[in-house]
């Protein structure tokens, strides 16, 4: 009668799948998140103005805080959410919350990554922002959206059963992601030939493991307190 | 599973007080009391889902308030009053969620929604069916785990007389395979036809 609960890979590819269907049947972050987002990036020359220097020049910035922002709201998506009979069921399975964990995660970066990749060719367009060293961006804009979607899931972990809720998620998510900003933005400005950008990097792979183990080490306990 | 002098809070209210509560291996048991009894609490504490206040007790083995008690969670089944299946997943994405997460075969999600008569709508989201229809899939899930210990809260409420069978069949297997059962009902009739003895809750106390 007893039953050994499946691999903790095997659980982590569970629960990002579980999390990518109910995501792609409601459409929240393809339909809402990302529009809005690319909305909100066409929306910065109307308040600064169109000169094109001044947009390349703040360009990436602007660009990362947007990703920020609704790195937020993909976190916290309705989807990504679960009743409190889903979550005793989540923990009568035996499922290991370090997988639960990095297979929200893994959720979570996919989205991000997709939001990133369209809004960022707005940005692109819009902001004339020098990608002569392009190549980079292939660690720079993946690491970016595991960081975040690391944090977010971790705060919206911590914040599942206060009845606050997802409300207090930016207010843990912001100064946590000053590191992941600060990297991104640096890195997308070192684009430029001459300036290095392997610092950036390495901040920002130094962010996201520090992440991960902090899920790593509170994702039990955080199941616990549900 | 046993319970020795039992109390649960939820927030500053308790909500079980002083219980003793034994079920034996191959036994079911019923368990009534009043709405606000302390029913579904008792419940969510045998499957070491909430933690005691006070009291000690051990669920198939293992300490209610120990490590050992996150291995056991898999050995028990809980189904709820409130349907725990993702509404936006069909009834067979929901049950191979499942089957991924416990490592059972992949080839028992579709027997298991047949056995309860839903292989005709395994491709219907979850949010799409009826009430009746979700508590069957929960039971196709169950009957896919084959938990040691199976909780079962008002398990008749919204089923037809064909998937009251169901539960009588859920129930009779898991006995006879060595497990046991505690169902919570209002029912008295038929949890009395399908449980060796019962026990009455009465302001989070068994009388």
């Amino acid at each position: 009668m007893s039953r050994e609960a499946g691999g903790g890979f095997a659980q982590t590819l569970a629960i990002a799948r579980r999390d990518l269907l109910r995501e792609q049947r409601v459409g929240e972050v393809a339909w809402i998140t990302i529009p809005f987002g690319a909305i909100a990036v066409l929306l910065v020359p109307l308040a600064v103005g169109t000169d094109l220097p001044t947009l390349t020049r703040i360009g990436p910035g602007l660009y990362w805080a947007v990703v920020l922002l609704f790195g937020v709201f993909i976190a916290v998506r309705k989807t990504a959410a679960e009743t409190p009979a889903q979550r005793d069921l989540i923990s009568l399975l035996g499922l290991d919350p370090v997988a639960g964990f990095f297979g929200r995660a893994a959720a979570s970066s996919i989205l991000l990554l997709g939001f990133e990749l369209v809004v960022g060719a707005v940005a692109v367009a819009l902001y004339n922002i020098d990608l002569a060293r392009w190549p980079w961006m292939i660690l720079v804009v993946p690491g970016a959206a595991i960081g975040l979607a690391l944090l977010g899931t971790l705060a919206a972990s911590i914040t599942a059963n206060l009845s606050t809720g997802p409300a207090l998620v930016p207010f843990l998510v912001a100064p946590l992601a000053v590191p992941l900003l600060l990297a991104a933005t640096q890195a997308m400005d070192s684009l430029r030939p001459g300036d290095s950008i392997l610092p950036w990097v390495l901040l920002m792979v130094a962010a996201d493991l520090a992440l991960a183990i902090a899920g790593v080490l509170t994702a039990r306990p955080l199941q616990e307190t549900r | 599973m046993e319970l020795r002098d039992v109390s649960a809070r939820i927030g500053v209210t308790t909500i079980v007080r002083g219980v003793d509560f034994a079920v034996e291996a191959n036994e079911a048991v019923g368990l009534f009391g009043a709405n606000g009894a302390g029913k579904t609490t008792l419940l969510r504490l045998i499957a070491t889902l909430l933690p005691p206040a006070a009291g000690t007790g051990k669920v198939l083995g293992s300490d209610l308030v120990g490590p050992g008690r996150y291995r056991v969670r898999a050995r028990i089944g809980l189904i709820g009053h409130v349907p725990s299946l993702y509404p936006e997943l069909t009834l067979r994405e929901n049950l191979e969620f499942v089957a991924t997460v416990v490592g059972s075969p992949a080839g028992s999600v579709d027997a298991a929604l047949a056995s309860v008569g839903l292989a005709g709508a395994a491709t219907r989201r979850a949010r799409d069916c009826s009430y009746g229809m979700q508590r069957r899939a929960e039971f196709a899930r169950e009957l896919m785990r084959r938990p040691a210990l199976l909780l079962l809260d008002e398990p008749h409420t919204a089923l037809d007389d064909s998937a009251v069978a169901i539960v009588e069949h859920i129930v009779s297997a898991t006995c006879a395979a060595g497990g046991g059962a505690v169902l919570v009902s209002h029912d008295r009739g038929r949890v009395e036809a399908l449980t060796s003895r019962t026990v009455e809750l009465v302001g989070g106390s068994i009388r």
